[in-house]
């Protein structure tokens, strides 16, 4: 399962096609929806599922769609400089990530317990999520008003002007 | 909740020759789902084609078999036979991917369905409910709803890999209509959530297993009885939200411009011939299964008999499943023959600017009158991180500065 | 239990590649997806030490950071339409001027 999502995270970055990137990453996605659920997460793979795979990529799908349409010539990528450079880097920052994954040890979670099964059911994050102790609330407000504020930059951003 | 489900006529021991027997249910359970959609779309076919006769006054098929009742192989073979043509410059493998995955999700959403109660007795004798679906998760409503977004992509990469401006713009509304109704029908969906107190499709079921409205000086007849299903419980308005999306999310009946338009202009699945076309075909039935599975175990009791009976009790809980289903269907069908097909505008404007207020408003609603019924007496709700916590940032005032 | 440093690492080469990605190409839709893959990463970061300490903190964080990415991918799509509107060409190393 990690091999089948870093192989579609990969095909994402090195396939020419826009929308063979796109679907790549929807596969990426449901495989990180599939490691939610391993850790135990079960609603938020779900909702990751619902709107990430569900809703955004559509949204993608649609944009590169309607943008193929018009120019189908657009899309297309070119060999640059900048290839080698990055993919050194990227190569010398997984390798200190492997080197200091297998030198650390992990703060021994004095915390975990066994009841872990049932830390992400929907009764649990409700909990969490409306408990006025705990941070929650507030953001979850709040978040209300940043999609209305999302929603309505979108549309206005998408208007044409009506000569 | 699940004591004294219905009145369980038989139960099942735990153990057999050394099998643990409530393990097998999901295998079962897979093999069932599995063969009841597959087996049942022809017959759904065949039932369409006989329904929509009657009702438009003419005779159904004849031709082929006893009343017609070939016809749905006549026409699988004949679609077989089509020569399988593949337009030159599609891209090749979405185009042999999008009917495959149109199918995939429509057949996955199947296994969260609750089609009856298991009754295990084990040694001591204690009763062991199992519910007879492939995977009982607690996030089963959330998990169908999950599928239904992941169908968009059937429609939208037929469209776009058919290589034709027409049919990508087709695709692209047939998309948008699907998209739009999901939030209706998740709307609906989550009033009765709010009843049930669970997205368990089994608890689901099992908060329908009470006499209606809580009254207690009823009869045990009444007890999970028609009039406390949930399309009563949730005061009506519900059933016709989720029943209208459900028809819109098919692209069914008085919504199904994308699948006109593939007679009059171009439709998403223009350049899908035979098996393809034929795979098209049939992930819409089997959507159109499970969404009304979805129906009858949400709103009008699954496995439950409409009274608490003997007669009726007797009855296996999946055959009123099933039964539901049909029914489902079959309104469908009086549907499609009946109602005229609505224009794009008027669709999309139906989906957004009525049936989305609706719902919201009746949330509103069924929330204060479930406030009103249990009110809340000030204790505050345990802290589901019961060791002391890290200290978490409190969050800065989000204000713009 | 799978070690909860694997997923550690798993979400670190995510990261990376969507880094790359952002780095590499062209197509600022592409682009994009790939800071959608290192928000992904992030995610599953947040989502395992959550498990490992036992808390739900971590999913909280993730609730909202999805909602938060949903809505800035609405309007950054919108951003790349305008702005192929305005010139017909969406290749990244020509438009990378604010002016116009």
């Amino acid at each position: 399962m990690a091999v089948l999502s870093i192989g579609s995270a990969l095909m994402v970055v090195v396939s020419k096609n826009p929308v063979r990137s796109a679907l790549f990453l929807v596969v990426t996605f449901l495989a990180v929806a599939v490691f939610y659920v391993t850790l135990s997460a079960q609603f938020l793979a779900a909702v990751q599922i619902m709107v990430y795979a569900g809703a955004i990529m559509v949204l993608f799908l649609f944009v590169i769609m309607l943008l193929n349409l018009s120019a189908p010539e657009a899309l297309k990528e070119r060999g640059t400089i900048q290839r080698p450079i990055a993919l050194g880097l990227g190569g010398l920052f997984i390798a200190a990530l492997v080197v200091s994954q297998a030198l650390l040890q992990m703060p021994t979670p004095a915390a975990s317990e066994e009841q872990i099964v049932n830390l992400g059911t929907v009764q649990t994050i409700g909990l969490s999520l409306y408990n006025p102790n705990l941070p929650w609330l507030f953001p979850f407000e709040i978040t209300s008003i940043l999609l209305l504020i999302a929603v309505v930059g979108a549309i206005v951003l998408a208007k044409r002007k009506l000569d | 909740m699940f004591d004294d489900l219905t009145h369980y006529n038989f139960t099942l021991p735990t153990e057999w020759h050394g099998v643990y027997l409530p393990g097998l249910v999901p295998y079962v359970a897979i093999a069932f789902f599995l063969g009841f959609s597959l087996a049942l779309v022809p017959f759904l076919v065949y039932m369409e084609r006989v329904v929509i006769a009657f009702i438009q006054d003419r005779t159904g098929p004849n031709r082929v078999g006893p009343r017609g009742l070939l016809q749905t192989i006549a026409d699988s073979i004949k679609l077989f036979f089509k020569e399988d043509i593949r337009p030159k410059s599609v891209d090749v493998r979405i185009y042999y991917l999008a009917p495959a995955l149109a199918t995939l999700t429509a057949l996955a959403a199947n296994a969260v369905l609750p089609a009856q109660f298991l009754y295990f007795k084990d040694a001591a004798g204690t009763i062991l409910t199992v519910p007879f679906t492939v995977g009982d998760v607690n996030i089963g409503l959330l998990y169908i709803l999950a599928m239904s977004s992941l169908q968009v992509y059937g429609v939208v990469l037929a469209g776009w890999s058919s290589n034709n401006k027409y049919s990508l713009l087709g695709g692209l509304r047939a998309s948008a209509q699907l998209i739009s109704y999901e939030l209706s029908m998740g709307l609906a969906l989550l009033c009765v959530v709010l009843l049930a107190g669970s997205l368990k499709l089994s608890d689901i079921v099992a908060a329908q297993n009470v006499k209606p409205f809580g009254i207690d000086s009823l009869s045990e007849v009444w007890k999970g009885s028609i009039f406390s299903w949930y399309w009563l419980g949730s005061l009506g308005v519900p059933v016709v939200l989720y029943t209208i999306a459900m028809i819109a999310e098919t692209n069914r009946a008085p919504f199904d411009l994308p699948e006109a338009e593939s007679e009059l202009v171009a439709g998403f699945h223009t350049e899908y011939t035979s098996m393809k076309f034929a795979m098209f075909f049939m992930s819409e039935y089997i959507s159109m299964l499970t969404v009304c599975g979805l129906n009858a175990a949400v709103f009008w009791g699954g496995p439950l008999p409409p009274l608490n009976i003997w007669p009726l009790n007797a009855v296996p809980g999946f055959l009123w499943f099933v039964l539901k289903i049909m029914l489902g269907i079959f309104c469908y069908i009086w549907l499609r023959g009946t109602v005229p097909r609505l224009r794009y505008d008027a669709l999309m404007n139906l989906g957004w600017k009525r049936m989305l207020p609706i719902g919201l408003i009746w949330l509103f609603l069924l929330a204060g009158l479930n406030l009103l019924k249990e009110p809340n007496d000030g204790v505050m709700p345990p802290n589901p991180d019961a060791v002391p916590q890290v200290q978490v940032a409190q969050p800065t005032e989000t204000g713009r500065d | 239990m799978v070690p909860t440093h694997y997923y550690l690492v798993l979400a670190g080469i995510l990261f990376t590649i969507g880094v790359i990605g952002v780095l590499v190409k062209r197509n600022p839709i592409v682009i994009f997806m790939c800071v959608e893959l290192m928000l992904n990463a992030a995610n599953l970061t947040f989502v395992a030490l959550g498990r490992h300490f036992g808390q739900t903190n971590g999913q909280m964080y993730v609730i909202f950071a999805l909602a938060v990415a949903a809505a800035e991918v609405s309007v950054g799509l919108g951003i790349i339409v305008m702005m192929f509107r305005r010139r017909e060409t969406i290749d990244i190393d020509e438009v990378h001027l604010l002016k116009n």
